[in-house]
């Protein structure tokens, strides 16, 4: 039925590829209640349609209420990392098939951070952590009249940290994180190992520094679970080690 | 059926607390970061606790082990274990090495195994303090007990 094709509608089968699933939603809104709930929302959907198209039916068409952030929709913002079946997300890059929806999916903030509303966290001490490694290009002496140029074996020293996209899935999936804030979290880290071992930066030595503290590197305890819930792909866990390397080559 | 008002949101069915005035305290995360987190400390003391654990832990497994064997497979088994016996393994310098320097790594590695467990879960700085203290006193005791032990067991005590 929802096929744009004219032609074909009067094919045999004429089967809908709509199916019905359970959406159950960790809803919160401290206007009404100091309780999070759960809430249930059983919605038509086309099983290739992804999570985020599930929560937007839910918002436009069941319950405007339904609070989250998304806003590029399509994986590059890193607006809508959310805790699916249990797992960080990006609601936008999960699709229903791949998360077998007979079973109800469940869709929570993620954890570790101040619950606003809903989906919606408070990502300011993720943010804070970041702007603590200073991730900008730091460099002495005069500007060049051109563009700073690096080799390409220099670039892809750092290719796969400069893929993050600041969803915090990873942050907010580290256990050290959910029970200390204090620490640095794998975000900051690799967006610090991004310009550590840039050829063209030149405080590497200070963000080195920075992640020797006691709430930096070493904290970090091998679990995994950042790069299990990156949505881009990095090796966040192995990038946290190579920052270890530099730190203990750096004395010996 | 006598509250006719708009069915709330998530189904509360009480009266609620809570409304946009006076919204409902938001469950804040534990320890977060914010400007006034302390900015680096300058000291290398958690990179040579992290180096002290790979390196201790690789010598551990050979002294422990080893220990084990000793005491609890050959000749023998746990059965021969009596003052005599350790009597007679701490007439040698090299036992008294052993277990000296296995005493002495055991408890720092275990302590500071310790350490970071507390600094990863107890979330108020007091609680964290004071489990700290008890660790660091209950290491420091045990430390010196075993080593003033070894230094001056006395096989004919009576």
């Amino acid at each position: 039925m929802a096929t744009p094709t004219l032609e074909k509608a009067e094919s045999p089968a004429e089967v809908s590829p709509y199916i019905t699933v359970t959406f159950r939603v960790r809803r919160f809104n401290p206007e009404v209640s100091a309780e999070a709930t759960w809430q249930d929302f059983q919605v038509e959907i086309d099983p290739k349609e992804r999570v985020l198209d599930g929560l937007h039916k839910i918002k436009w068409d069941l319950d405007g209420s339904l609070t989250f952030r998304r806003s590029c929709a399509h994986g590059i913002c890193g607006s809508d990392a959310m805790r699916i079946n249990g797992k960080n997300r990006l609601a936008c890059k999960t699709l229903i098939k791949d998360i077998n929806p007979e079973k109800p999916i469940t869709v929570e903030p993620i954890k570790g951070l101040t619950v606003l509303k809903d989906l919606v966290v408070d990502m300011e001490p993720f943010f804070q952590a970041y702007r603590d490694v200073m991730p900008f290009l730091i460099t002495k002496g005069n500007e060049p009249t051109r563009e700073r140029l690096q080799s390409a074996e220099d670039r892809e020293r750092f290719d796969d940290t400069t893929k993050c996209i600041l969803c915090a899935a990873c942050t907010s999936s580290c256990p050290v994180f959910w029970n200390d804030g204090q620490y640095f979290g794998p975000a900051a880290i690799v967006n610090a190992h991004r310009f550590i071992f840039d050829s063209r930066d030149e405080a590497g030595e200070q963000r080195l520094e920075i992640l020797n503290d006691k709430d930096g590197v070493w904290r970090c305890r091998t679990t995994f679970n950042c790069t299990d819930a990156c949505p881009r792909g990095i090796e966040v866990t192995k990038a946290i080690q190579e920052v270890k390397r530099a730190l203990i080559t750096r004395r010996f | 059926m006598s509250a006719e008002t708009t069915p709330a949101v998530s189904g509360v069915d009480d009266v609620t607390l809570y409304d946009v005035d006076n919204p409902a305290p938001v469950i804040e995360a534990p320890r977060k970061r914010t400007k006034k987190t302390p900015k680096a400390t300058r000291t290398n003391f958690e990179m040579y606790g992290w180096l002290f654990m790979r390196l201790s832990g690789i010598l551990l497994v050979v002294l422990v082990l080893g220990h084990l064997l000793i005491q609890l497979v050959l000749d023998g088994g746990v059965s021969k274990i009596g003052f005599a016996f350790v009597a007679g393994r701490w007439a040698s310098p090299f036992w008294q090495a052993w277990d000296l320097i296995m005493l002495w790594l055991a408890m720092l590695h275990g302590a500071n195994g310790l350490r970071t467990v507390i600094n990863d879960y107890a979330e108020r700085d007091n609680t964290r303090f004071w489990l700290k203290m008890l660790l660091y006193t209950a290491t420091v005791f045990t430390v010196l007990l075993g080593t003033l032990v070894i230094f001056t067991f006395d096989p004919n005590i009576r």
